[in-house]
C-alpha cells in the first residue's frame, strides 16, 4: 500500500510536468495549426537561460521566471520570423499541414545545435531550490518531498493563471475565438496575427517551466544533448495527444494519466518498457479515441 | 442630397482568368438601406468580401466619409465603423451566445494585449460584458446570454450574429442574407428589426428574397456577370426592363 502511495506520487508529480508540455504544444496546435517539435528546443534553450541565471543570481526565483520570459521571447520569435512567412507563402491545404512540422523539426535540431555551440560539453547546473529528501509519514520516508510540493505548487498556479487568462480576459477570448475561425475573427476586429503570436509566447513559458521543473526533479543538470528532454518532448505530444490535442484541460488530464501510468509501469514492470508503454498508449489511443479520452468537443473551451 | 459615407469606386476583381467584378461604383449615405441583388453568381458576395478586405481588389478605390484611403485590412473595418454579418451565421460554437458578441466588442476594449493579459484593466471586461448584453437586448436574444452557441435554433443564431455586429456600433452594418432560411414570421421581424436601426446607422444588404429587399431598401445595386447593370430607387430599378431580363434569362439585347 505504501509502495503504491509513493508510485502514485512520483507519477503525479512526473505527470504535472507532463502535463506543461503538453499544454505548450496545444496553445499552438490551437492557434495556429501548428504541430510544433520546436516546443522542446525552446524549452531546452530556456532552461540553459535559467541554468545561467541561477549561477549568476543564485536564485531559483530569480532563475524560473527569466527563464519563462526567455521560452516566451524565442518561441514569439520562431512564430514571428519562421512559421508566419511560411504559412503565408503555402500554396495548398497539404503544405499547410506538411511545411510547418517539417520547419519545426528543422528549427529543433537547428537550436541544439547553436546551443552545442554555445555551450559545447558544458553541463548546466539546475541545483533544485528546496529539499528532494522525503518527509517522514510514520516513521517511513514517502515519495513527496518538499521540492515535489514546490514543483506540484507551481504547475496548479501556471493552470490556475492560464485558466483565468481565457476564461476571464479579454485576450483569452480573442485567443479561443481566433483558434475556431480566423475570418470571422478578424472581421471582429481582433488582430489575429498578433493573437497567434501571444499565443506562441505562452506557449514558449510553459515549456521553459516544464524544461526547467523537468531538470530539477531529475538529474539537475541538463546538456544539449539531454535524454530528458527527448523524453519531455515524448511525452508532452502523448500526453496532448490523449487528451485530445485540442484542449487544455485535456492536456492536463493526459498528462497526469501518463505518469501515472508509467511510474506504476516503472515500479512494478520495470524501466526497459517504459518507452514502450508510452508509445504504445499513443498508438492505442489514436487509433480507439482519436478525439482524446475525455473525447468530448466541448473540451476544447477550457 | 447629402455626401457618401462609403464609396467603393471602380473595383474590378478577377480570379484567374474569371472577372468576378468589372468596374464597379457603389456608394452608401448616411442612415439610407442599400440593396445589392443579382443572379447566383452575380458577384454580390465577392463585392461584399471585397469591401471587408477578404479579397484584394485588382483595381479600385475606398473612400470613407468622403475621404480617400488605402483599400482596408480586414481587421481594420471595426475601427473604422463597419461590421458585417455572414451567410452561414459564422458564431463561434464552443462559446457562449455572451462571448460570441463580445468578440465583436474588441474595438472598446481600452487595454493593450500585455495589461490584458496580466489583467491590470478589469474594467474593460465589465464595460465589454455590459455592452454585449445590451447589444443582445437590442435583438430581443437577452434570455439567451449564457447558451453555448451550438444549442441555439436557427432563427436565434441570426439574431445573435446581428447583436455581435450591433455592439461595436457601428455606422455601416453589412448583412449577408439576413432573411436566407428564415419564416415569415422571423421575416418580418427582421424587417422591422432593419427600419429601425437605420436611425442611428446605415445599412447594407445582399438578400434573394424580394419581398425584403423592397420593404426594407431605399436603393438598389443590380449585378450580373460582375457588372452593375441597374442602379437607383428600388422601385425603379425593379421595373428596370434589364434587371427583369437578368433576373428570368431571357437576352433582351
Amino acid at each position: 500500500m505504501f509502495e503504491f502511495v509513493n508510485t502514485l506520487l512520483i507519477g503525479i508529480t512526473a505527470g504535472s510536468i507532463y502535463s506543461l508540455m503538453a499544454i505548450a504544444i496545444v496553445l499552438v496546435w490551437r492557434s495556429t495549426r501548428v504541430v510544433n517539435f520546436a516546443a522542446g528546443g525552446i524549452a531546452l534553450a530556456s532552461t540553459f537561460v535559467g541554468s545561467t541565471i541561477l549561477e549568476i543570481t543564485g536564485s531559483f526565483w530569480i532563475a524560473l521566471p527569466v527563464a519563462m520570459l526567455a521560452g516566451a521571447a524565442l518561441s514569439a520569435f520562431i512564430e514571428y520570423f519562421f512559421l508566419r512567412p511560411l504559412l503565408k507563402r503555402s500554396g495548398d491545404k497539404n503544405q499547410e499541414i506538411f511545411l510547418p512540422i517539417i520547419a519545426t523539426l528543422g528549427i529543433l535540431g537547428i537550436m541544439k545545435a547553436v546551443l552545442h555551440f554555445i555551450y559545447g560539453e558544458k553541463i548546466g547546473v539546475l541545483s533544485p531550490p528546496l529539499s528532494d529528501k522525503g518527509f517522514i509519514v510514520s516513521g517511513e520516508s514517502i515519495a513527496l518531498s518538499p521540492l515535489r510540493l514546490l514543483i506540484l505548487g507551481i504547475v496548479l498556479l501556471l493552470m490556475i493563471a492560464l485558466t483565468l487568462i481565457f476564461q476571464r480576459t479579454n485576450i483569452g477570448l480573442s485567443l479561443r475565438a481566433a483558434s475556431f475561425a480566423p475570418e470571422i475573427s478578424r472581421l471582429s476586429g481582433i488582430r489575429v496575427d498578433l493573437v497567434r503570436t501571444v499565443g506562441w509566447a505562452i506557449s514558449g513559458a510553459a515549456g521553459a517551466t516544464a524544461g526547467i521543473l523537468q531538470t530539477v526533479n531529475g538529474s539537475g543538470a541538463v546538456t544539449p544533448e539531454a535524454f530528458e528532454f527527448s523524453l519531455l518532448l515524448v511525452f508532452g505530444f502523448v500526453a496532448a495527444v490523449i487528451g485530445g490535442i485540442e484542449s487544455l484541460v485535456g492536456a492536463v488530464v493526459g498528462g497526469l494519466t501518463l505518469g501515472i501510468i508509467l511510474a506504476i509501469i516503472l515500479m512494478y514492470l520495470g524501466s526497459s518498457l517504459v518507452f514502450f508503454a508510452a508509445f504504445l498508449i499513443l498508438i492505442l489511443v489514436l487509433l480507439l479515441r482519436p478525439n482524446g479520452i475525455i473525447g468530448v468537443k466541448g473540451g476544447r473551451r477550457a | 442630397m447629402s455626401a457618401a459615407l462609403l464609396h467603393a469606386k471602380g473595383v474590378s476583381i478577377s480570379f484567374g482568368g474569371l472577372k468576378a467584378l468589372h468596374d464597379v461604383h457603389l456608394e452608401l449615405r448616411p442612415n439610407e438601406v442599400v440593396g445589392v441583388i443579382g443572379p447566383n453568381g452575380a458577384g454580390k458576395t465577392t463585392l461584399f468580401n471585397a469591401i471587408c478586405g477578404l479579397v484584394k481588389p485588382d483595381s479600385g478605390k475606398f473612400e470613407f466619409e468622403g475621404k480617400e484611403r488605402s483599400w482596408p485590412r480586414t481587421d481594420e473595418l471595426i475601427d473604422l465603423g463597419i461590421s458585417r454579418t455572414l451567410q452561414g451565421v459564422g458564431l463561434f460554437p464552443e462559446l457562449t451566445v455572451l462571448e460570441n458578441v463580445m468578440v465583436g466588442a474588441q474595438k472598446l476594449a481600452k487595454t493593450g494585449l500585455i495589461s490584458a493579459a496580466l489583467g491590470t484593466n478589469k474594467r474593460d471586461e465589465e464595460i465589454l460584458r455590459d455592452k454585449a448584453m445590451r447589444a443582445l437586448d437590442r435583438v430581443y436574444a437577452g434570455s439567451l446570454a449564457n447558451r453555448r452557441a451550438d444549442t441555439l435554433a436557427y432563427p436565434d443564431t441570426k439574431r445573435v450574429s446581428i447583436a455581435r455586429a450591433l455592439v461595436s456600433e457601428p455606422k455601416i452594418l453589412m448583412l449577408d442574407e439576413p432573411a436566407g432560411g428564415l419564416g415569415p414570421q422571423d421575416i418580418e421581424w427582421m424587417n422591422n428589426l432593419i427600419r429601425n436601426l437605420t436611425a442611428t446607422m446605415s445599412i447594407l444588404i445582399v438578400e434573394h428574397h424580394m419581398d425584403v429587399v423592397m420593404s426594407v431598401c431605399d436603393r438598389l445595386y443590380v449585378l450580373n456577370f460582375g457588372e452593375v447593370i441597374a442602379s437607383g430607387a428600388a422601385e425603379t430599378v425593379r421595373r428596370d426592363p434589364a434587371v427583369i431580363a437578368a433576373y428570368l434569362g431571357t437576352g433582351v439585347a
